[in-house]
């Protein structure tokens, strides 16, 4: 079974986990993601992996509780098993040849930006790491981005961390002051992943996305995370989850990433009405 | 004296408007009564001619003959040394097409209801309180099957039979394959499939949910890290295919893999399921093939009017006549030789109609099959909240990808010789995964042959 060894509350919406998952752990690398399921009644939801050991065999998530089953996986503590834990899967962020990269994170999309970042620090490329939240009590995993960046931009909607405006006024300027970067990263919601890309292609800058659709299976097989590349449909789960930032229809992911809003909200208050009763 | 009734006995159904708004199994089985009544039927033949028709060459008037005598753990016995899974064979084998289409009995009047009457013995067996199985004797070697379908199953059982260490990898979190994930429960409730799959790990058959060969292992970490002495790949043809028209992507648009995961393998059709499932008010199938009809009648049962649109006649619907004729009496509208050209969209990106090509039948080709063409000018959209396409799958590239020196057919197929054989020592392949989409029964005949030539494989190492 898949032990949760560790949980850590990031902020008051993001929880960290590690879990004992050494086939997973053998395999992982930046960028690729996990499905989990909490019970044996649970819906499959991808997770990216933030990090993992494969010396420990652990593999470490972080996830925003948005909805009913990351509420109940919230609910799970340290010793507790996950029903199922699947992975990795996806492809692994390409890093070769890359000398100087901006990678760019918004809100728990840093979570999945953070192991990039890492990684490309540890092979020596120069790492410029931008990353935004919407207040002070939300930002996750500075220190961690600190550690591994040659520059750290934090920037918030209310300018109660690090600076006030979005990730693109930051990128914009270190563009604007010189910077030349042989690609860019960007990694969170998908209207900031949009805006991003709208810039960097203005600058020409190659740039890749991180694409979290819905999905069931994650090996290719339903076809729900389906995306527009280029004028070509993909799947998210076995082309990606990454892909060129400048050929990707937002504005269809974004459509499509709503299709069970109203499921979604019943559920989530559902669940929510669950747990008050038994607290 | 044989039972000379021209036709065969009725199986009881449940009734059409019942049926078509609950997820419960539509054909109830033979009573003892009718089954031995049906199997008097058979004339037991000397040279046995429906066994040529099937897949796996069940000795079928050896357990007919069992049936009509009432002994029926016999007539059981006798159909598992030839097929791992019965219950499920009974149910979802195109018979009309194998078995009973060879019947001499069919000759004048209707075949002897070979597959109900197997059905009816797997059932009966089943409901026995499980008597303890031997598991043989290990003979030391190990093997490893990827996928826990049909054709993996059948691989799997055989090889425990024999004595070996197997160990079947699954990527998703139920084994079963298609049998979980795609075939509804109506058709095949998913406690038979769990009990079948019980019965090979009683045999010793270890299953790993949860793995996914060529991302969380190789077959090459398999063979060298882990000490698997063969593999067998019963990947299947998961891939679905689109139709690569416009609107293909907008919110309500399914393929029928993507729909039917969700109700079989995830139970959306549940009141409170944690997995959601949309079949709008209007739905319209795309396709019609068994997986077609299939999707048509989930959706019907999910309360959407159905429609099924098919670019040729009902002549040359590819599925099953049965499946067809249950789909059409559960309220299900057919619009032949339509072809769908655009799905359009309301302001939010939803599925608003589907745009369809009318069609006409060319002559007959030189291969006398005729090929739908278009009417030109001849236009018009259906209104729907909900597309599922049902034109196909294609066997998923994850192990060719991650497996050196796998040769595969440009489409995708494993190629595999008459045994299983790939281009790969040690590594053999069978079911949709080497032939493209096709049926359970012939993907457990090609896990049967693999499972021989493995056998032998690895006493002559």
């Amino acid at each position: 079974m898949f032990e949760i060894l560790e949980k850590k509350s990031l902020n008051p919406t993001v929880t960290l986990m590690r879990i004992n998952a050494p086939r997973v752990a053998k395999k992982a690398e930046p960028g690729q993601f996990i499905i989990l399921r909490t019970d044996a009644e649970g819906e499959r939801i991808p997770l990216t992996i933030a990090d993992y050991s494969r010396e420990e065999g652990t593999v470490t998530i972080i996830f925003q509780i948005v909805g009913a089953t990351t509420e109940k996986l919230n609910m799970l503590n340290e010793g507790d098993c996950l029903h199922d834990f699947v992975g990795p899967l996806g492809k692994a962020t390409e890093t070769e040849g890359l000398k100087k990269v901006a990678v760019v994170g918004g809100g728990v999309g840093c979570a999945i930006a953070f192991p990039v970042a890492k990684k490309l620090h540890e092979l020596g490329v120069e790492v410029h790491s931008i990353v935004g939240f919407r207040n002070k009590d939300l930002v996750i995993l500075e220190d961690e981005f600190r550690a591994n960046s040659s520059k750290f931009v934090l920037m918030s909607d209310d300018g109660t961390a690090g600076e006030k405006g979005l990730v693109t006024d930051a990128l914009k300027k270190l563009i604007d002051s010189g910077e030349k970067y042989d690609r860019v990263i960007t990694i969170g919601p998908l209207i900031m992943m949009k805006f991003v890309c709208r810039l960097t292609k203005e600058y020409e800058i190659p740039t890749v996305a991180s694409m979290n659709p819905i999905m069931i299976d994650g090996t290719g097989m339903c076809g729900g995370c389906r995306l527009t590349v280029g004028g070509e449909t993909k799947f998210a789960c076995v082309d990606g989850p990454e892909f060129d930032g400048h050929l990707i229809d937002f504005d269809e992911a974004m459509a499509r990433g709503a299709s069970y809003k109203e499921f979604e909200r019943k559920a989530h208050e559902a669940a929510c009405n669950l747990f008050k009763e038994v607290k | 004296m044989p039972n000379m009734s021209l036709t065969k006995n009725e199986m009881p159904v449940q009734a059409p408007d019942v049926r078509n708004k609950n997820f419960t199994e539509v054909a109830l089985g033979y009573t003892e009564e009718q089954a031995i009544d049906e199997a008097k039927r058979c004339l037991n033949c000397k040279n046995k001619p429906c066994v040529t028709g099937c897949p796996v060459q069940i000795d079928i008037p050896s357990f007919i003959a069992q049936v009509a005598e009432g002994n029926f753990e016999e007539a059981y016995k006798i159909i598992t040394k030839s097929s791992s899974l019965p219950a499920v064979c009974g149910r979802v084998c195109p018979q009309e097409t194998q078995c009973e289409s060879k019947c001499v009995r069919g000759k004048k009047g209707e075949p002897v209801a070979i597959g109900r009457l197997e059905r009816y013995v797997a059932d009966r067996h089943n409901a026995q309180a499980a008597a303890a199985v031997e598991k043989p004797e290990s003979n030391g070697h190990k093997a490893a099957v990827i996928g826990s379908g049909p054709s993996g199953l059948a691989c799997a059982g055989n090889l425990a039979k024999k004595g070996y260490d197997v160990t079947v990898f699954e990527a998703l979190h139920v084994a079963g394959g298609v049998l979980s994930y795609g075939i509804p429960e109506f058709r095949l409730p998913k406690t038979i499939v769990q009990k079948e799959i019980e019965g090979l790990k009683a045999l010793g058959v270890k299953i790993e949910t949860n793995t996914v060969v060529g991302k969380t292992v190789s077959i090459d970490e398999l063979m060298k890290e882990e000490g698997f002495e063969t593999v067998f790949i019963g990947s299947g043809a998961g891939l679905p295919r689109f139709m690569r028209i416009p609107g293909e992507n907008l919110n309500g648009v399914y393929s029928a893999n993507e729909f039917l995961t969700r109700i079989n393998l995830m139970k959306a059709y549940k009141e409170n399921s944690s997995t959601p499932i949309n079949a709008g008010t209007k739905a319209v199938v795309v396709g019609g093939g068994n997986v077609a009809m299939d999707a048509a009648r989930c959706a019907k049962r999910l309360g959407a009017d159905v429609t099924v649109v098919y670019r040729r006649t009902e002549k040359e619907l590819p599925a099953r006549a049965e499946e067809v004729e249950h789909a059409m009496e559960e309220g299900i509208n057919f619009k032949f030789l339509t072809n769908p050209t655009e799905i359009t969209s309301t302001e939010n990106g939803w599925v608003k109609g589907i745009i369809c090509q009318q069609m006409e039948l060319s002559e007959p080709d030189a291969s006398g099959r005729a090929k739908p063409i278009p009417v030109e000018g001849a236009l018009f959209e259906i209104e729907a909240d909900c597309v599922i396409m049902s034109i196909g799958t294609s066997p998923n590239p994850l192990i060719k990808s991650t497996t050196a020196g796998l040769e595969t057919q440009k489409w995708g197929g494993i190629i595999a010789d008459e045994d299983g054989l790939t281009s790969r020592e040690g590594v053999y392949a069978g079911g949709d995964a080497v032939t493209g989409a096709a049926t359970v029964i012939l993907a457990m005949g090609a896990g049967k042959k693999a499972a021989a030539a493995m056998d032998e494989y690895m006493r002559n190492k």
